[in-house]
């Protein structure tokens, strides 16, 4: 029974003709690693180079190459030329590409873990490091948030209240608007999609206002940098790289915006709108985590 | 004659080192009770492939027979090596349990890595010290005849008693290193901000010789261990003997701080200690190695600001691989190689500096 | 073990490959991007084993003779990483390229755009870091595990370069990884179930699911190497509370995994040759599929036996010790397979089953060795010395490589149409067969007495040994050049034309379509029963 099931589910599939974009994808990210790698080294030795243009020239190909190639895409899925089958390896690529970040995110967190459960109380002398803070570290007391490093710099701990609080909640929010808009599409309720799509957009964008204020915060009146010690570099790290996704996701959801706007998709028919719905809804499932385990605990 | 013969032993060694404490003697015991079940398995496995290959082979006539999947086979080959598994693991439980033990030791030296040199200091006397690599360059660059103990011999091996449980406290300045002498069994990882212990007592006065056993740079191959165990009461004279030296070293110094050298004496020192702490980096000729080490021959630092060269050489600078010589260079010798540094292979700026100016920064005045 | 019903590669005539260079720089085909694939492996192993070449040529003999220690680590680094993420993965993708959608009946790669990204972002990744290696100050000289400090405060400015180009290699591994699960999951054709999957899919399915795992960890890792060395965070040192440890288990964690990235797919191979060369059906295929699952989930948790000397706590240890030994159980459930599998077969011994029957012995004499690495207590004292580099290259060398080329023999005639020159093939295996363990055998004698890794020079007692390991290496290298001539001269299309089932005893849809393989295959699935 399975099998005939299967056999009914197999369609042509549609293979793509050759395209010059993912070539042009490549360089972009040759320009890219290229450019950033010798940008970084230019900045720290103080020297001028040609690092920065070469990175600003990657990252203006790969826009270059995003635009052709989803103009492409769209053309070929709008022209009907996509099957029910092609719709789910997109949907199951996506997948596993939000995998893929939660192991990225998984990195920072682990790094945090460790330093919170091991380094931390070790420096201290816990387990088998006694000697570590007899010897070394006499003076070094192990608490978190780490405001005073074994080296001596001193900061002050985020709070969770105020800011980070609003910014929950306004993510938070911001996924349930994105849900109500997949609903309206599926019910193809065009104004409240429009509206809910709005709503969704404005709260990312609010969010980020609001990040970057706790960031001006951070460095202007609490002392909280990216040179604080192992408590500053897990805080800018992980809400640094989550914002990044979120200015992602806000950018993925302004051109959902106005591909709906110009009607493209369709109830059946709307990967790319539930693929960037899957994404906000990853980047607010990391914020929660971030919330908890950055700012509370 | 007797250090002949050792030699050329050594020279076709295939096993691992029995080593001279009972912990080597276990680990050795370990390690060939793992050989030899290793060889038993292989020699099973490989003999019924050999089997098939000959006696199954089409050109004999082989018809291929035609079974597979077998619980019964399959539960066996699993539990069976389950089974040895768990006769290797006791031992090893053990062993290592009594390894990771370092209670109740009767001497503590805490043991500092650094690029590319070990420090020792004997935490119950006072007594510490540098100790490096005594092979000269020449035998390295095959211009001299290599010596017998070529790469594997210090300047100042690190002393210890035999019949007691010494602690080794083992860290870093900087980079990871690893203090590792085969024949006690001891490789521990020298952590730069932590301190890891290992444990050894050695039953035979003698020579034991090891090499640092993490990549840390450039001369990691340049870094050996070489340590003598000599019996507790000649061990006591020797710790002595130190601790009056060292002592004497200290109120000499003083005693420099209030004379001049002449430029003569300072550049004879000077290249002298340059060779033996700073080439390694900035090389012989001063040149540095452009992107890695910093050249000093034409540098502005070296040339023109005086007080930004006492303190780089004397506290070191953060975030780099230059260490702080202060504590590993007497006054006189600070002042010595900067002295030469300054004035060597065409610095010519003329610049002298004494121990006291040393001994104005150090004390911030 | 699998029939195809409906009519299979009749479409040879109406989807001509586009020709020049458009159709390599362009392309979507799977086959065409797993043959760059492999081009791009094997030149790479090319430029990885001439750095091999100048490692044994000054370790030849004591002294230093023709490299000065940096540049020498510099060689065993990227010596290492281009080995690993440069030959033996890109080899890999190469086969699951070619060889998924043909075993599973699907008509290419289910994101074919994709995977011509993720092949091309390689050139430039690799041109990255070897450009590194003739800036100011050299490329990266702190061994392929880039351990911290060492990499961070302690090292040259180009590791800049070199973190972002293992960013960009990981995009391409994890992208080209998306490609292969998504292929098996969803373009299987109708009636190939998840047990009728050729080993060879399976194996991939599970590498795939490893490299999505752990290739983003391994990102996280240079990206904090990265801010340590330039933006002032301190994740690696004491000082600011953080532990150059860390940097180790974070390492590890993708590490660990990553050997047996290089070493499933070959599983695969190895499987699929020797029922064929044995005429006999696998012993047994479920129980290969969950030995393999098993030893992909046992890798997350054994990370740390690289880590033995780091100062963990002994409970650490004797954990750590134990997740390690069990891997055995699995992997000896394969070894055994095998070998029943040949049991009352009917053999023969062509250059694939040769390629083969070498990495049996010698992938076990590896494994064997790793059971002996496992051992902490014994590890104190085979850590960093050559018994490890003996340990590593027989499982990757004459197990990874080894397998790789057993599966260009094996399907290079189903890929070309044509046979290739089995007098020189063989000169290849024999020659390579004898040169290798010359190469690596003696680093376990050296190890055992007691030389460490990644030394530019070494003391006297080493010096026999040495030479010959050197020697075997040189005949090793010398050696890849036969296989070299070999390939071009199969690229060239000459040779026997061959059957479309090419060996006696090979079964699987990818035997059922014509020889050469036409451009486009499976464009309507095929019905397996
Ligand atoms: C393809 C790559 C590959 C594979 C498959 C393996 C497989 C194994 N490895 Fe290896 N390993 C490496 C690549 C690989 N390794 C590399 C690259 C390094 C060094 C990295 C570096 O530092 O640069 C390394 C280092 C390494 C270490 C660290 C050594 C050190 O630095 O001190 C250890 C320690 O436990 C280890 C163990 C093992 C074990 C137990 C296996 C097991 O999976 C092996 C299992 C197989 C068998 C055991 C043989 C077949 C089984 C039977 C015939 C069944 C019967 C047997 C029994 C039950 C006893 N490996
Ligand atoms: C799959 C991975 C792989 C492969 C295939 C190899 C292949 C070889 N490796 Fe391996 N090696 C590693 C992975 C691998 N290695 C890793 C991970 C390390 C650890 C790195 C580290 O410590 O960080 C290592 C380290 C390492 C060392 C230790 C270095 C040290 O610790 O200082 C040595 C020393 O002998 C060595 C030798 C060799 C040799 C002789 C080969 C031979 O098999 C190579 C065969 C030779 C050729 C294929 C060349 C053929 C071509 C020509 C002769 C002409 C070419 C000319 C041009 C292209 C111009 N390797
Ligand atoms: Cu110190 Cu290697
Ligand atoms: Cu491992």
């Amino acid at each position: 029974m399975a099998q005939q099931q299967q056999e009914q589910v197999y369609e042509k599939y549609y293979v793509p003709d050759q395209s010059p974009w993912p070539i042009v994808g490549a360089v972009a990210l040759f320009l890219i690693a290229y450019g950033a790698g010798n940008f970084v080294i230019e900045q720290t030795k103080g020297e001028s180079g040609y690092g920065g243009w070469t990175l600003l020239a990657g990252i203006a190909t790969l826009i270059f190459m995003l635009v052709g190639w989803f103009r492409n895409q769209i053309h070929e899925s709008m022209s009907g030329l996509y099957s029910a089958q092609l719709g789910r390896s997109y949907r199951q690529g996506m997948a596993w590409f939000i995998f893929s970040e939660v192991m990225f995110f998984a990195a920072f967190f682990g790094a945090l873990f460790y330093a919170r459960v091991i380094a931390l109380p070790w420096l201290d002398g816990a387990s088998n490091n006694a000697m570590t803070a007899e010897v070394l570290w006499p003076n070094f007391e192990a608490i978190w948030p780490l405001t005073k490093t074994p080296g001596g710099v001193e900061t002050t701990a985020m709070g969770w209240m105020g800011l980070p609080l609003y910014n929950t909640i306004i993510l938070l929010i911001s996924s349930v608007t994105c849900h109500f808009a997949h609903v309206a599409l599926e019910k193809q309720q065009r104004t409240k999609l429009i509206a809910f799509m709005a709503v969704t957009i404005l709260l990312g964008l609010f969010f980020l206002v609001l990040q970057v204020e706790e960031y001006v915060h951070a460095y202007r009146e609490m002392n909280l940098t990216l040179q604080s010690g192992i408590y500053g570099n897990t805080f800018f790290l992980l809400t640094g790289f989550h914002g990044m996704h979120v200015t992602l996701g806000t950018i993925i959801l302004i051109v959902l915006f106005l591909r709906i706007l110009k009607g493209h998709f369709t109830p059946e028919n709307h990967f790319a709108f539930q693929a960037g719905s899957w994404y906000w809804h990853f980047v607010d499932v990391v914020w929660v985590m971030l919330f908890f385990f950055v700012y509370i605990l | 004659v007797s250090a002949e013969t050792s030699s050329t032993a050594d020279q076709y060694q295939l096993n691992l080192r029995k080593g001279v404490t009972e912990i080597s003697g276990q680990v050795y015991d370990l390690h060939m009770l793992m050989f030899i079940i290793c060889v038993v398995i292989a020699v099973l496995v490989f003999g019924a492939m050999f089997w098939s290959m000959f006696f199954h082979r089409k050109s004999r006539g082989a018809q291929p027979a035609n079974f597979h999947e077998s619980v019964k086979v399959e539960i066996a080959w699993t539990v069976v090596p389950f089974i040895i598994l768990v006769v290797m693991a006791f031992p090893a439980a053990k062993t290592l349990i009594a390894m990771e033990d370092p209670e109740n030791s009767e001497v503590t030296i805490l043991v500092t890595g650094s690029q590319w040199k070990w420090h020792y200091k004997y935490m119950e006397n006072d007594v510490e010290y540098y100790s490096v690599m005594a092979t000269q360059q020449e035998q390295i660059n095959n211009k001299f005849a290599k010596g017998e103990n070529y790469l594997l011999e210090v300047d100042r091996p690190l002393v210890i008693p035999t019949g007691k449980k010494v602690r080794f406290l083992v860290t870093s300045d900087d980079v990871i290193h690893s203090w590792w002498v085969p024949d006690f069994a001891v490789k521990k990882d020298a952590n730069p901000g932590f301190i890891n212990e290992a444990w050894t007592n050695v039953n035979e006065p003698g020579i034991y010789r090891g090499q640092c056993a993490e990549l840390c740079g450039k001369d990691h191959g340049f870094m050996p261990i070489v340590v003598i165990a000599k019996e507790p009461a000649e061990y006591q004279a020797w710790v002595n003997e130190q601790e009056d030296i060292q002592r004497k070293a200290k109120e000499e110094e003083q005693r420099l701080l209030a004379m001049n050298m002449t430029m003569e004496e300072l550049m004879v020192t000077g290249e002298q200690v340059y060779l033996r702490a700073c080439a390694a980096c900035h090389q012989p000729n001063g040149q540095g190695l452009p992107g890695v080490f910093p050249a000093l021959v034409g540098s502005d630092m070296v040339l023109n600001d005086m007080t930004a060269h006492l303190d780089v050489v004397i506290n070191g600078k953060a975030g780099t691989a230059m260490q702080a010589f202060a504590k590993q260079l007497t006054m006189s010798e600070l002042a010595a190689v900067i002295t030469y540094e300054r004035n060597a292979w065409g610095n010519d700026t003329g610049d002298m500096v004494q121990a006291k100016d040393i001994n104005a920064v150090m004390t911030g005045q | 073990m699998s029939t195809a019903t409906t009519e299979l590669g009749h479409d040879d005539h109406h989807h001509h490959a586009p020709s020049g260079i458009k159709r390599w720089l362009y392309t979507t085909n799977h086959k065409d991007i797993g043959t760059l694939y492999l081009w791009f492996a094997f030149i790479m192993f090319l430029i990885g084993g001439a750095m091999a070449m100048v490692i044994r040529a000054e370790l030849f003999q004591p002294g230093l003779q023709i490299v000065d220690p940096n540049f020498f680590n510099q060689m065993t680094t990227v010596h290492g990483l281009i080995m690993v993420f440069g030959a033996v993965m890109p080899a890999f993708t190469g086969l699951a390229n070619w060889l998924v959608p043909m075993m599973i009946g699907a008509p290419d790669m289910a994101l074919p755009r994709m995977n011509n990204w993720s092949f091309w972002i390689l050139p430039m990744a690799f041109s990255i870091l070897l450009a590194s290696l003739f800036m100011e100050g050299g490329g990266p000289a702190f061994g392929w595990t880039f351990y911290a400090p060492l990499s961070t405060t302690y090292s040259n400015d180009t590791t800049a370069l070199f973190v972002f180009s293992v960013h960009i290699m990981g995009i391409s591994s994890i992208m080209g990884a998306i490609n292969v699960i998504v292929t098996i999951f969803n373009m299987r054709a109708p009636g190939m179930t998840w047990m009728k999957m050729p080993l060879f899919v399976w194996t991939w399915l599970i590498t795939a699911f490893l490299l999505i795992a752990v290739m983003p960890v391994l990102a996280g890792a240079v990206t904090m190497v990265l801010t340590d060395k330039f933006f002032g965070t301190s994740f690696f040192s004491a000082s600011g509370g953080g532990d150059p440890v860390m940097f180790q288990h974070i390492f590890w964690f993708f590490g660990h995994p990553e050997v047996y990235i290089m070493i499933l797919p070959a599983f695969g191979i190895i499987s699929a040759i020797i029922p064929t060369f044995s005429r006999k059906k696998l012993f047994g295929y479920a129980s290969m599929v969950y030995a393999t699952t098993s030893i992909a989930l046992l890798s997350f948790i054994v990370w740390a036996h690289h880590m033995f000397t780091t100062g963990m706590p002994v409970g650490a240890e004797l954990f750590f010790m134990f997740a390690t030994m069990l891997i055995s159980v699995p992997t000896g459930v394969k070894v055994f397979n095998w070998v029943a599998t040949m049991w009352r077969g009917s053999l023969t011994f062509e250059v694939p089953m040769l390629f083969a029957l070498a990495f049996i012995v010698l992938f076990t004499i590896g494994g064997l060795s790793g059971l002996m690495l496992a051992i902490v207590p014994v590890d104190f004292q085979y850590h960093d010395t050559y018994f490890v580099v003996a340990h590593f290259h027989y499982v990757l060398v004459t197990g990874a490589i080894f397998s790789i080329m057993a599966a260009v023999y094996y399907w290079l005639p189903k890929w070309t149409g044509k046979m290739f020159d089995i007098t020189l093939a063989k000169w290849h295996f024999w020659c390579s067969l004898i040169s290798v363990n010359v190469l690596f055998f003696p680093m376990h004698f050296v190890g055992l007495a007691g030389m460490p890794r990644r030394i530019p020079d070494y003391a006297l007692q080493f010096a026999d040994f040495n030479k010959w390991i050197s020697l075997g290496g040189f005949a090793f290298g010398l050696s890849q050049l036969i296989f070299l001539a070999l390939l071009i001269k199969a690229c060239r299309k000459k040779g026997e034309p061959v059957s479309d089932q090419v060996w006696e005893g090979a079964e699987g849809l990818e035997w059922e379509i014509p020889s050469p393989a036409p451009y486009h295959t499976f464009e309507t699935p095929p019905v397996i029963k």
